[in-house]
């Protein structure tokens, strides 16, 4: 696992650490039911307090995102049906952007562009 | 006793309760804290502050005239069982007082004979890591060259508890990063506390679990070093940015130069206000030489 420690930016440390745990969770880097490093170990590859790593774990037990065993370790947690249909959303809704720029490259309306998608579908069926 | 395969897993490694020492004009008053096992302590303090003292009761090296001082489960004291104790205590003192004229594998020779948990191959390989020659004697060696050695003897015998005094005290900043990783390294293993004083805090800044600010033998401040962070602040304002701020709110105000620093709780600044990281050197700073508006 990867993350960067910054001692400037004005974010708590923990604070780092979750955000950059979450986006690498969001991101597909960290899969579901991946072990993730032990507090202890953490904290000493980053070089920072115990304290300060346990914190971040907690906040993303809390949200959800990871799930501790006692005496296994931590786990980034399975992703629920509303989390995975979120992302599919968020992945359909960059799509119509890019077809949203390519039609208006050609003059393309919003009617003509959902006859086409209605078509699609019709014949998919 | 709370023993597992001979180690401690009590819940503080140290624990200090109202200890008091007087020496001459310096005293020591009502000092309380614990270090819980398997994590850092920073204490934090000018020269003078009384931290060596502290450090020298911790080993037993000498008496508090009252209080409770337990390391690792035991009393602190001059007893043959805290003397057994010690053995697994790792302790570097400001000055290292290694014998000026052996080399370093004769000093290891030596600590075989002192620990019985010596562990030779440790030894040997931070020597090797830290580059120390084995062919001169410690007389010969740079301030920095000491101080390493004298760490590598203190990791080589199995010892739960390291107590540094000021151990990164006049040593460049590679050495003291190297000297970091070793720390870091040590304490992978959660029945390892660290207790380390020193005025260099940067070192501090970023292992440290806890931190304990001592000014003129008096605890002043306990924190974990996150919630410094959190709940401090030190920012420097005009005078009539400060008559706005809340009597509450402003702990300890240094002025110099028209400018006025003042240290904070940051919960409590105004919105316009604000502060960025809070750095243990300003807090320290202000601590000691702050006023207490009254």
């Amino acid at each position: 696992m990867n993350l960067i420690i910054s001692n400037t930016s004005g974010k708590p440390i923990y604070e780092q650490i979750v955000s950059q745990i979450k986006r690498q969770i969001v991101s597909g880097e960290l899969v579901s039911g991946e072990m993730l490093p032990s507090i202890r170990s953490l904290a000493k590859d980053l070089r920072i307090s115990v304290i300060t790593t346990k914190r971040a774990y907690d906040e993303l037990e809390r949200e959800g995102l990871i799930v501790t065993a006692a005496g296994k370790g931590s786990f980034v947690a399975e992703r629920n049906a509303e989390w995975l249909r979120e992302d599919v959303l968020r992945k359909i809704e960059d799509h119509l952007q890019q077809i949203s720029q390519l039609a208006a490259q050609i003059g393309l309306s919003g009617e003509d562009l959902c006859e086409m998608l209605q078509t699609l579908r019709l014949e998919e069926e | 006793m709370t023993l597992e395969n001979g180690k401690w897993v009590g819940e503080n490694a140290i624990e200090l309760a109202h200890v008091q020492k007087r020496y001459g004009d310096f005293a020591l008053s009502d000092v309380s804290f614990s270090l819980p096992t398997g994590c850092v302590l920073g204490l934090i303090g000018e020269n003078g502050a009384g931290k060596s003292t502290l450090i020298r009761m911790m080993l037993g090296a000498c008496r508090a005239d009252s209080g409770s001082i337990r390391v690792l489960g035991q009393q602190a004291d001059q007893s043959r069982s805290f003397a057994q104790l010690r053995q697994r205590l790792g302790v570097v003192l400001d000055e290292a007082c290694l014998p000026e004229e052996l080399t370093a594998p004769q000093i290891g020779r030596m600590m075989r004979g002192i620990y019985c948990g010596w562990e030779e191959g440790t030894f040997e390989a931070l020597c090797t890591r830290f580059a120390l020659p084995a062919d001169k004697t410690v007389r010969h060696y740079s301030r920095g060259m000491k101080m390493k050695l004298a760490i590598a003897c203190a990791l080589s015998h199995g010892a739960e508890l390291l107590l540094l005094d000021e151990a990164t005290g006049g040593l460049d900043p590679v050495v003291r990063d190297e000297i970091l990783d070793l720390l870091c390294e040590y304490t992978r293993d959660a029945s390892h506390s660290i207790l380390m004083s020193s005025h260099i805090v940067s070192d501090l800044e970023k292992i440290c679990d806890y931190l304990v600010f001592l000014h003129a033998g008096r605890v002043i401040l306990v924190t974990e070093k996150d919630a410094l962070d959190e709940e401090y602040a030190v920012i420097t304002i005009g005078e009539d940015d400060l008559r706005q701020l809340e009597p509450a709110c402003v702990l300890r105000v240094l002025r110099s130069h028209g400018a006025v620093r003042v240290l904070a709780r940051r919960g409590l600044l105004p919105g316009n206000m604000e502060a960025g990281r809070t750095s243990i050197e300003d807090v320290m700073l202000l601590l000691e030489k702050g006023e207490v508006l009254s």
